[in-house]
């Protein structure tokens, strides 16, 4: 798994509540068997056009965020389907990190497994990044995963949770499968001790 | 007194492998259902890593999401699908995992044949790489889904990292009125509590109203839990949980069905056990629900006008209405009773089951659906497909004008070439309501199988107990 430890960028502001992963990634583009070009169906139905052009006012088609990390999310976001699809197709378009006061579950333990780092604020920060953001769209915010700070250049500091296990996965670079595989003797006797299914 | 626990917490604490301090626990998985759609990668990881399939015998897979409905031929569906299709085999040959392929007489949507195979039992631990796995829960089954990383951790290892999490008890009290369905129930809940209002909760629903729902109604309120953004639904195990399970193909039989059933009974919420939340509805005050907006939580009775975005008081909610509400192309203020719709899809994993069919059947037979509509019948499996047949609704169906489909997800995420055309309005027995979700510019309105029965008849969504005698 891709490291994290420090990110400054610029900000892509889509602040919509409850964006499901249809929206992230639409299900047509799930019809691969790898993992290759999904950046394409990202926002699909958002940033394309019913004409298949890009839709200029959409804001992941404005050149000027081309290389920005972070998306300031609305409420809830990754709600719906499990798709894994949905981080791999924000990591492959460049996004390390996104903010918003809530996220859905799956999507959270997903994003966590990718590398992509969910960030939850509370309302008012929120706000403000969104007004901040609004105000100047060239604003850097810097994340440092290991102090867990989202700073603002203006000196405003907020503090974000994240699970132990997960912070150690992303600041080191360990697959969360390694911490399974460690664990297969107790798998096994735990096998071992379950009533036969008589199937 | 012995410790009280709920029903979630004695399947948790019974599958915890391994806890330890700062890490997730380990947690057993009894079932791993696979499809399609979410496992390539995984077993791609697997290649990679060098490693196998720790248990192929708990590993169930099928095909539904790319399959054709149409017909059973691979012709009918796009390369990619194809693909897709044709990777599963070969997952499945070299895992040595067994596959319910196009051809096999039990296969269908993998939320659908769990249960039907009586693979899906009380007190399991069940995942797939698939939201809707929550419907298992009508069992008394911890269910959930999870993304493909997971499916790969569990492949490898049959087991999954997890954090627990909290316990939220849903009491429906009062009766089900004339018409109401569980897709109903689950439909008024989510209005309620919110499509986030579950989020880091496994609900457990309870009361006098649940006890009398068979269990393909409990596979829908628990179907659409997930909709709620809860990780899980639970029904406690009953006598109607163990009479439909009885005699099913990999169901215990003999003294084992003795031994199982003893310990299914204990499978209850212990009378002085805490939940971290409850939430009471009152069903006597609900009706048919249809939703309008593109949310689950977007929904109203069905007699009620379109909510008008400039009465709500939350701007972020304000704003979310409004461009629901354009995406729709409806009208705040407008009766929805009345609203012209172009095709209809009875399926899916939420109601595509041999009583949704009945139930749409039984307004249908004898009525043609309205001319110029479209209305797919897609049954959830292959045996749901066989029992319809046997009881003659393929026929009702077929002369009111409706297509009779081979099983598979079809329409409901329109991946297989069955989907919307761009403005077109759907009624929809399904699970989601998402921009595009039925195909790009599609526009759905989520109900259950006798509103949309009721609707196809009109052209218009229309209230079924206006049919209902």
């Amino acid at each position: 798994m891709q490291i994290f430890h420090t990110l400054q960028s610029i900000v892509i502001s889509l602040p919509h509540d409850d964006v499901d992963t249809d929206q992230i990634i639409p299900a047509q583009y799930l019809k691969v068997t790898d993992k290759k070009g999904l950046a394409n169906g990202l926002f699909a139905g958002w940033r394309y056009l019913s004409s298949g052009k890009i839709d200029p006012d959409f804001p992941l088609n404005n050149p000027h965020y081309r290389d920005a990390q972070i998306l300031l999310a609305g409420g809830n976001f990754g709600c719906g389907s499990s798709r894994e699809h949905a981080p791999w197709a924000l990591v492959q378009w460049g996004i390390r990190a996104v903010i918003s006061t809530s996220f859905a579950d799956i999507f959270r333990i997903n994003a966590l497994k990718n590398g992509l780092l969910p960030i939850e604020v509370e309302t008012r920060v929120h706000k403000l990044l969104i007004e901040t953001i609004k105000d100047n769209p060239s604003l850097e915010v810097t994340v440092d995963l290991p102090a867990q700070l989202l700073s603002m250049p203006d000196g405003i500091q907020t503090k974000f949770p994240i699970d132990p296990f997960s912070k150690k996965c992303l600041v080191e670079g360990i697959d969360p499968m390694a911490y399974l595989l460690n664990h297969l003797d107790q798998i096994a006797a735990f096998e071992n001790k379950q009533v036969p299914a008589d199937l | 007194m012995t410790s009280q626990n709920t029903l979630f917490e004695k399947i948790w604490q019974s599958h915890l492998v391994v806890q330890e301090l700062d890490s997730p626990a380990v947690l057993y998985i009894d079932m791993h259902l696979i499809h399609e759609v979410t496992s390539p990668q995984a077993f791609n990881g697997l290649r990679e890593k060098g490693l196998k399939v720790r248990r192929p015998d708990l590993t169930l897979a099928t095909m539904d999401h790319s399959t054709p409905t149409k017909d059973l031929l691979l012709t009918s569906i796009d390369e990619s699908g194809l693909k897709q299709l044709q990777q599963m085999e070969t997952n499945c040959q070299e895992f040595d995992i067994p596959l319910y392929d196009l051809d096999h007489p039990q296969r269908g949507i993998v939320h659908v044949i769990g249960p039907e195979l009586g693979r899906t039992q009380p007190g399991m631990t069940i995942v797939c790489g698939d939201s809707h796995t929550s419907t298992h829960g009508a069992f008394g089954a911890l269910a959930f889904g999870i993304g493909t990383s997971e499916v790969e951790h569990v492949l490898a290892t049959q087991s999954l990292l997890q954090y627990r999490p909290k316990t939220m008890c849903v009491e429906f009290s009062g009766h089900l009125p004339k018409g109401v369905t569980a897709k109903d129930l689950i439909l008024a809940l989510i209005k309620e509590i919110g499509v986030g209002g579950g989020a880091g909760y496994v609900l457990e629903y309870t009361g006098e109203v649940i006890r009398a729902l068979d269990m393909e109604a409990r596979m829908t309120l628990c179907n659409m839990t997930i909709e709620a953004g809860a990780r899980a639904g639970l029904v406690a195990p009953d006598n109607t949980t163990f009479e439909y399970l009885k005699n099913r193909p990999f169901a215990p039989h003999g003294s084992a069905w003795d031994q199982a059933l003893a310990q299914w009974r204990t499978l209850q919420t212990d009378p002085s056990a805490t939940y971290d939340k409850k939430v009471s509805l009152d069903t006597s005050a609900i009706t048919p629900m249809i939703t309008y907006g593109t949310s689950p939580d977007m929904g109203v009775l069905i007699n009620s006008p379109v909510p008008d975005p400039e009465a709500e008081p939350d701007p972020t909610r304000r704003a979310a209405l409004r461009k629901a509400l354009n995406y729709m192309g409806l009208t705040p203020g407008q009766a929805l009773i009345g609203q012209k719709v172009d095709v209809v899809f009875l399926g899916s994993c939420t109601n595509g089951r041999i009583t949704d069919l009945r139930a749409a059947a039984s307004l249908l037979r004898d009525r043609k659906i309205a001319p110029g509509l479209r209305m797919l019948v897609v049954p959830g499996s292959a045996s749901v497909r066989r029992q319809a047949e046997e009881e003659g609704l393929d026929n009702i169906f077929l002369a009111s004008g409706a297509e009779w489909r081979y099983p598979g997800c079809s329409m409901c995420l329109a991946m297989n070439g069955d989907q919307l055309s761009p403005g077109q309005y759907a009624i929809s027995t399904s699970n989601r309501n998402f921009e595009g979700r039925q195909g790009s510019g599609g526009r759905t309105f989520l109900a259950s199988p006798l509103t949309a029965a009721a609707s196809a008849i009109s052209g218009k969504i229309t209230d079924p107990r206006t049919l209902m005698v």
